[in-house]
């Protein structure tokens, strides 16, 4: 407890000095980002920080503890702006590590016992170390997160959903197929059956490499789900070797309508919505 | 994992069934769930808000909004304290029912979420558990 | 009580659902539906449920069980308006509805009817699907 207090007390008093050294620290780190982040701007988050540690540690150095959430809920902040600014994680956490060296300091100058001071600097060196560590992770969780953005703005990119004709859409599907994006394009599908009143949409795989069996079995619930909806769907564009693969997975395609071309799914569809195509007379002496 | 909100309604008749449908609904969009992902979790809350009316003569449910990392997510988890369920293994087999379902209130509500976990115990009651992640 | 309306359109009748179905009035429905396709002596149904923010495994049924009943009744039903998120829930779920007619709106319900009972009318009894 007693040593707690000590660092608490120290803190306190020292205020002044431990920021002015801590912002002179960030100033020369070769991690600074002048580029992005302006020195009032540093200096003014340094001074925030400190006033909350301060506050926080006169009730101890257990950051679990409830009083030290307002020091991590301002970590979260700042963290979350510098991974959007463009902060490295090393550049992110010497926020963190660069006060060891100005509370070392102040504390090597108050603390006179040699076995006080030992565990003076390891409690501090122990709670800026956790404090540390919280904000790696806060930087790579915020990282996750612009990823897992970015992925779900490319899955929308990569799904467009074609008018062919009056009644008759297609979605041309190209790549891997995997699960969560199976979905995506499925939903999109759905949505834009609803928006444009068709009543058949033509799924075409041939740009699909390899169809497996929860990408199969995607498809035939999204065929399912349309024909809830009052929509029929066509499957074009299987290769002899999907077809296998198919056959061989044990999936049942005998109620979906499957054709070997996109053109002959169009064809069928016209069909079906009672559209018929004729050669103009013109194409028909030619040929 | 965090807990954002945790809150317990019961289930003692046909409205609330419905009532924990809206509130399953509400949730969800507190979680921002999509639109698939919250008519997943709300179907299967009224799928399993129903057994509990029905099999386990009313009881409650307690739903959590969660926080994991970046993840997002609700779990419910409902209980009642009726005759239990004598053969797990049966009753989550699709088609399975005891008498007025389609029997698809167990296998069809686990395919909806993510997480499921049940126990039963015969003459104590049932507790099951789902949870859904964005 | 509460109920739900069900309005008459020629010769089917349309029934609009736009409230949460709760358990009792999809009963209600049921048995009220029943009646009317008898004393309109109604060819077909069309069930509207373009508002309906969800269909748990008890509306299925009784969606289900509404096409059976009017089929016995000489009537046809066709079901409109599902939204995707609920179509994708349904079959996941594990009900497809079977046997039961479907449309993207009324008006696309209107024309499947009236092909079925002409169809009907020209003796060739089969009803696809």
């Amino acid at each position: 407890m007693e040593k707690r207090t000590k660092l608490a007390e120290i803190v306190k008093n020292q205020h002044d000095v431990i920021l002015n050294d801590w912002v002179e620290f960030q100033l020369n780190a070769t991690t600074l980002r002048r580029d992005l982040m302006k020195e009032s701007e540093l200096r003014e988050q340094s001074r925030e920080f400190l006033g909350l540690f301060t506050q926080a540690v006169q009730s101890g150095s257990d950051i679990g503890e409830t009083i030290w959430k307002p020091v991590k809920d301002f970590l979260g902040q700042i963290t979350r702006s510098r991974v959007l600014l463009g902060f490295t994680p090393s550049e992110t956490a010497t926020f963190i590590f660069s006060l060891k060296q100005p509370l070392f300091d102040v504390i090597r100058a108050a603390v006179k016992d040699p076995k006080d001071l030992v565990a003076d600097l390891w409690t501090t060196t122990t709670l800026l170390d956790k404090l540390g560590l919280y904000v790696m992770e806060l930087h790579q969780q915020n990282r996750e997160e612009v990823i897992h953005r970015q992925q779900e703005e490319l899955l929308e990119l990569s799904t467009p959903v074609v008018q062919l004709f009056e009644n008759i859409l297609a979605l041309p599907l190209i790549g891997t197929l995997d699960s969560a994006r199976t979905q995506v394009v499925m939903e999109n599908l759905l949505q834009r059956i609803v928006e444009t009143g068709a009543m058949i949409s033509i799924i075409d795989i041939t740009g699909v490499p390899t169809v497996d069996t929860l990408v199969a079995q995607h498809l035939l619930k999204t065929v399912a789900a349309a024909r809830l909806m009052g929509a029929d769907c066509i499957i074009s564009g299987i290769r002899p070797q999907i077809a296998q693969t198919i056959v061989h997975l044990g999936v049942d395609l005998s109620e979906v309508t499957t054709k070997a071309t996109l053109a002959d799914a169009f064809m069928i569809a016209l069909q079906r919505t009672g559209a018929t195509v004729t050669k103009s007379a013109a194409t028909k002496t030619k040929g | 994992m965090a807990t954002l909100r945790d809150e317990i309604y019961p289930i003692r008749s046909s409205d609330d069934i419905v009532k924990v449908r809206q509130i399953t609904r509400e949730w969800a969009l507190m979680q921002t769930f999509s639109l698939v992902d919250q008519t997943k979790i709300v179907t299967a809350a009224s799928e399993l808000a129903r057994n509990t009316l029905e099999h386990g003569h009313g009881g409650e449910v307690r739903i959590q909004a969660l926080q994991e990392g970046s993840r997002r997510g609700l779990r419910l988890t409902f209980v009642d304290q009726g005759p239990g369920i004598p053969d797990l293994a049966k009753a989550l087999q699709d088609g399975f029912t005891t008498g007025n379902g389609m029997g698809l209130g167990l296998s069809g509500s686990k395919r909806l979420v993510n997480d499921f976990d049940i126990h039963s115990e015969t003459g104590k009651g049932t507790t099951v558990m789902i949870a859904r992640w964005k | 009580m509460e109920r739900i309306p069900i309005l008459k359109m020629g010769r089917f009748l349309l029934v609009t659902v736009q409230v949460d179905m709760h358990d009792r009035l999809a009963m209600t429905l049921q048995d009220d539906l029943t009646g009317r396709i008898v004393k309109d002596r109604a060819h077909g149904v069309l069930i509207d449920i373009s508002s309906l923010e969800i269909v748990d495994s008890f509306i299925g049924r009784m969606i289900g069980n509404i096409a059976s009943m009017a089929r016995v009744l000489d009537a046809e039903t066709v079901v409109v308006g599902m939204r995707p998120a609920v179509a994708i829930t349904l079959v996941e779920l594990g009900l497809s509805l079977p046997g039961v007619r479907t449309a993207l709106n009324v008006d696309r319900g209107v024309e499947l009817l009236k092909g079925c009972i002409e169809e009907r009318a020209q003796g060739n009894g089969h009803v696809a699907g």
